[in-house]
């Protein structure tokens, strides 16, 4: 499925973008895509990735730095001669041509005979199972029916790269998972390139080989959605993508990959240790946190006070009062003969120097 | 109980409907004396003088110099359309290209020649392109004609001073279509590997045709009636209907022939606007 081999096909050297010469929309950025890869741009409005996708697109130019496709350095070559597929957020269809029109307008564009033209229409028509409609417009389609003619579109002149911002943002829930499973099955069997960009952690979890997290112009992190998930960085990434637990507090001594960490109300936390700095942040999945005997057997062990139980169905969210503050949250899985919690009821929490992360400013 | 409420509510509608046509009762009035009254005064004349019968209708079939004039004013009417919507949308485009800040200081420049009579501006052009005017002593001076172009009291002076009066409505319109197209549109088809010129003719140029319709008609249902430009910068030479039925009623007194003249052409610019109406919107073109 990971197709990441030889060299990548993507490369950004040192790329800065700043929009008015003041405050930079995107900083000090190097990232690579390899071949195959389906890499998803995440981050909240504003972080810089839709920028970093319009200058890979070539619709803006980067104040500094270079972008590399394949050995090619297309910094400063024109969108239309960058072969690249793009797939925009409101479709961008052509009101004026057909569904068949506006397939065929990427190859007509090219100057290829109009006999295939028709027959690749109809093959991209196949492929996103819209066999039949190459004679509606655009404007007679359904918003799930729009998006995959978009997708048929950026896919039928057979670039190596297709760029998609946020594609499913206008579609409602159902819809979109669908189209995140057609998506993800089209990269596959094409084994085309993808970067995507969107602001939704699960979408960006659910389809990516990997994950690169943006915030406020920065590339925070890059990795497997997995990894990402379970070794945050950087206090961004940690609370960013899910929920995090945490602990303000000042390394006390580094042995190994681990530290011992005072935290401020004097507590003293094992943890896994991450970068050099004195004064870090633990980050605590709340999944990760053992309650009552499950905790006995861990490095970090504490008593708390339950303060509050939400009953979500499949699981159990819980907060308690513990190392002096009150917001530490717990989630546990609502398994065959689970205990109830009461407000009040003490109880014994305890993690793993492994799932607890200290992560420097 | 249900039939007597909603009697009630539609008695309090049929109230608030009387009060609102007292409030237009008078504009309404005002508009039936001094507009249908004369319309329909005009329409009966153009049937009863000299003598009742279609006879002035007939002229249209028979006169040469009713034909002349009606030809003369479609080609000055045709000409001026053309040259107003090829400036009209170049000017249109580069607004909507434009920043906020210039777009607003262009619309000032394309609203403020409305400011100014149309009578002051044909004499401005008659000053400008006079054979003593600035711009053949300029043509002179650099060597480009021997002596000066005649520019004005001809059809050509009739057609600089009209596409001068008619290029801001050519731009409205045009700019109000061109607002209605989503930019991306442009960009994606760059995207997919349209140069600069493919990407206006295949998918901006056709986008802007509803507009270029409207625009066009609506300057050539204007051009039809002009009257102080081409008699002021035709210098008596070009003979349009408008200054053919004002002949007609002020000196010839051939009352008859000059109200066919005018019921004519309202005839032709509600055609005009009927045509228009089974192509496109003109409700929603002129942004009613």
């Amino acid at each position: 499925m990971t197709a990441a081999v030889s060299e990548p096909l993507v490369r950004f050297i040192d790329v800065r973008k700043s929009y008015d010469g003041k405050a930079d929309a995107v900083r000090a950025l190097n990232l690579e895509v390899a071949n195959g890869e389906f890499l998803t741009l995440l981050g909240p409005s504003g972080s810089g990735k839709t920028t970093t996708l319009t200058m890979l697109a070539g619709f803006e130019q980067p104040t500094a730095g270079r972008i590399f496709v394949g050995s090619d350095d297309i910094t400063h070559v024109p969108v239309e001669r960058r072969g690249i597929g793009m797939v925009f957020q409101n479709y961008a269809l052509f009101p004026n041509m057909t569904v068949g029109e506006n397939i065929g307008f990427p190859l007509k564009v090219r100057r290829m005979a109009g006999a295939e033209i028709a027959s690749k229409v109809k093959r991209a028509l196949a492929m996103v199972r819209l066999e039949g409609l190459a004679d509606r417009r655009p404007q007679q389609l359904s918003g799930g029916q729009q998006q995959r003619v978009a997708v048929a579109r950026a896919l039928v002149f057979e670039p190596r790269l297709v760029l998609l911002d946020e594609p499913l943002g206008a579609l409602d829930r159902q819809l979109r998972e669908q189209m995140q499973y057609e998506l993800k099955h089209l990269h596959e069997r094409l084994g085309v390139t993808m970067v995507y960009v969107t602001h939704d952690q699960v979408e960006a979890m659910t389809m990516s080989d990997r994950v690169a997290v943006f915030s406020a112009g920065q590339l925070r992190q890059v990795a497997a959605p997995r990894r990402l998930y379970e070794e945050p960085d950087s206090l961004f990434v940690a609370q960013f993508l899910g929920e995090s637990n945490i602990l303000p507090g000042i390394v006390r001594q580094r042995r190994g990959g681990q530290c011992s960490v005072a935290l401020t109300g004097g507590q003293g936390v094992v943890a896994t240790a991450v970068g050099t700095a004195e004064k870090v942040n633990l980050a605590i999945r709340p999944e990760k946190i053992a309650l009552g005997s499950a905790a006995e057997g861990c490095i970090n062990r504490y008593p708390a006070k339950v303060v509050e139980v939400s009953f979500l169905g499949d699981q159990l969210r819980v907060r308690l009062e513990t190392l002096g503050r009150d917001d530490f949250i717990v989630k546990f899985a609502n398994a065959p003969g689970q205990a109830a919690l009461e407000p009040g009821d003490a109880v014994d929490i305890g993690w793993r120097a492994e799932d607890c992360r200290a992560l420097g400013e | 109980m249900l039939s007597a409420s909603r009697q009630g509510a539609n008695r309090q509608g049929t109230n608030r409907h009387a009060a609102y046509w007292l409030i237009v009762l008078p504009a309404l009035l005002m508009l039936l004396v001094l507009y249908f009254v004369p319309l329909g005064n005009v329409l009966l004349t153009s049937v009863t003088d000299p003598k009742p019968g279609v006879q002035n209708y007939g002229l249209l079939f028979t006169s040469t110099s009713v034909q002349r004039t009606l030809l003369t004013t479609i080609r000055i009417a045709a000409i001026t359309t053309f040259f107003a919507l090829v400036l009209g949308y170049v000017v249109a485009y580069a607004m909507r290209a434009a920043s906020t800040r210039t777009q607003r200081f262009m619309l000032v420049g394309v609203l403020l020649p409305f400011w100014i009579s149309v009578l002051v501006r044909s004499f401005a052009w008659i000053a400008l392109l006079g054979t003593q005017g600035p711009l053949n002593s300029a043509l002179v001076a650099w060597g480009l004609v021997d002596e000066p172009v005649a520019l004005v009291r001809n059809e050509t002076g009739v057609l600089i001073g009209m596409v001068h009066i008619m290029v801001p409505y050519a731009v409205l319109t045009l700019y109000a279509n061109m607002r209605g197209i989503d930019v991306g549109l442009v960009a994606a088809a760059r995207s997919l590997g349209a140069s600069r010129f493919q990407a206006f003719r295949m998918v901006f140029l056709p986008l802007t045709v509803p507009g270029l319709i409207g625009a066009g008609t609506l300057v050539f249902i204007l051009s039809l009636g002009f009257y102080v430009t081409p008699a002021l910068l035709g210098g008596g030479k070009v003979l349009m209907i408008a200054e053919y039925v004002a002949v007609q009623i002020n000196d010839t007194l051939r009352w008859g022939l000059g109200t066919m003249l005018a019921a004519t052409l309202m005839i032709a610019v509600l055609g005009c606007l009927w045509a228009l109406s089974r192509v496109i919107d003109v409700k929603r073109l002129f942004g009613a």
